[in-house]
């Protein structure tokens, strides 16, 4: 058996990646769900974060200051492992799928606050002055004028934070989820072949390139010509 | 409820107890980051350099390379060397597994972050040092590198910092460190009280780094770089 037989037989074995496709195909599903929850939570927290901290009230801007870093300086496995092995002592019961979610959805919201109050704060006080001149009051101008442009500028940054942290849903394998990673684990312990490894890999590949090139295509279409 | 969560999270008389081995896995983190981010930021620096080669019989090779490794989760990659390679008679070991996939996949993201560096350095820079009579390797590591690497000096920190915390999961492939000795305390003590220990560490050590940040980033969107 030459070496590149080897290879193919013990990586690409099509007998076990037969078998055990459908479990890949059912984490994969877990692996979008998770992904999915996690951004439409995890930006619509951070949004609703960063407007808060543009009412400037030196208390919950302290708060909110707090909230972004520790969940910037924690590593998301030790969050996840945290609650899931943490909350129990407390009577509080998180499956891994919801734990994960949680961690996942906290760390993205800390980094996208960061970013949409960057993307406020970098829009001329002349927008804010126009707005008061229009008769504006503070909500709107913020909502309909100010927050418009900060997200079209914030866009490229936030997209690439939020492909990086949706790729963690990968840790949710660490508490017992049988998403792509999980699966393909289970699926290699049971047949005593990596090949169901190689599909993992494939699956994410499928996933995320796709979402690489999306992201590039969203910055070109959504940012603003000339910045 | 207070007592219980005292008693669950913040017991000093087990986190105390669990302070030896905590202790030894904060030191093979710092080692653990001290031997990736080095690897990561020379294979990210072959990437950069090798990315300006005009041939396209370097360029694609090379553009399929770190998306290959920019797709894929790093546990994943992780995982693959760490579980995967041993059927093949090659058998990394958790540090080998470790030093190896934090080359490929953080040496991905250091190598786009130094791309745009080298990218925002005007020719005429290289062209001056010529000029001046340095060889082109000198003329490179003196004069445009270091305006290269000042020029995206915060996105290497953050990256630095994602590396950092993502030594994490070397606990998953039983590499001594931080989190893993705290899972262990846990799982003897029956007790998160260790881990809380353990965020508590990562949080003091890399809290200054994201002020650091903080402060950097909102220089770059003052002065419209952002």
């Amino acid at each position: 058996m030459g070496g590149l037989d080897g290879f193919a037989i013990t990586f690409l074995n099509g007998k076990v990646m037969a078998e055990w496709l459908p479990k890949i195909v059912e984490g994969f599903a877990l692996t979008v769900a998770l992904a999915a929850l996690i951004v439409v939570a995890g930006l619509a927290l951070g949004l609703g974060l960063a407007v808060l901290r543009a009412f400037g009230l030196r208390v919950l801007n302290w708060a909110i200051i707090f909230f972004v870093d520790l969940f910037r300086a924690l590593p998301p496995l030790v969050i996840i492992v945290l609650l899931y092995f943490g909350l129990p002592g407390m009577g509080i019961s998180l499956s891994g799928f919801w734990a994960t979610w949680l961690s996942l959805t906290l760390v993205l919201a800390a980094f996208s606050e960061e970013i949409f109050w960057a993307g406020i704060t970098a829009t001329p006080r002349g927008q804010w002055d126009a707005g008061k001149a229009l008769g504006l009051r503070f909500l709107p101008i913020l909502f309909r004028i100010v927050l418009p442009q900060a997200v079209r500028m914030v866009v490229p940054p936030l997209t690439n934070r939020t492909i990086a942290i949706t790729k963690g849903t990968a840790l949710a394998s660490v508490v017992g989820v049988a998403e792509i990673l999980g699966a393909a684990q289970s699926a290699m312990a049971f047949s005593g072949n990596p090949s169901p490894l190689t599909l993992g890999a494939i699956a994410y590949a499928l996933l995320f390139l796709p979402v690489v090139g999306a992201g590039r295509w969203i910055e070109r279409r959504v940012a603003i010509p000339g910045r | 409820m207070l007592e219980d969560f005292v008693d669950s999270f913040l017991n000093l008389d087990i986190v105390l107890r669990a302070m030896p081995i905590l202790w030894r896995g904060l030191v093979q983190t710092l080692l653990l980051a001290a031997i990736v981010v080095p690897l990561g930021l020379a294979h990210g620096m072959a990437i950069a350099l090798l990315s300006r080669a005009r041939s396209r019989w370097v360029r694609w090779p090379l553009a399929v390379w770190t998306d290959t490794f920019r797709a894929l989760p790093p546990l994943v990659l992780l995982i693959f060397l760490y579980a995967g390679l041993p059927f093949l008679g090659v058998d990394l070991g958790p540090w080998g597994a470790v030093a190896l996939a934090f080359f490929l996949n953080t040496g991905s993201y250091y190598g786009e972050v130094l791309r745009a560096g080298l990218d925002s350095v005007p020719p005429g820079q290289m062209e001056a040092a010529r000029a001046l009579g340095l060889r082109p390797s000198l003329a490179l590591w003196l004069v445009v590198i270091p305006q290269a690497v000042r020029n995206v000096l915060p996105d290497l920190v953050s990256n630095t910092l994602e590396v950092v915390k993502l030594t994490s999961i070397a606990s998953v492939v039983a590499l001594p460190e931080l989190l893993f000795q705290a899972r262990q305390a846990q799982s003897v003590t029956y007790n998160a009280s260790p881990i809380v220990a353990a965020a508590l560490a990562y949080f003091i050590i890399l809290w200054p780094v994201v002020r650091l940040l903080s402060r950097l980033e909102n220089r770059a969107v003052a002065s419209g770089r952002g």
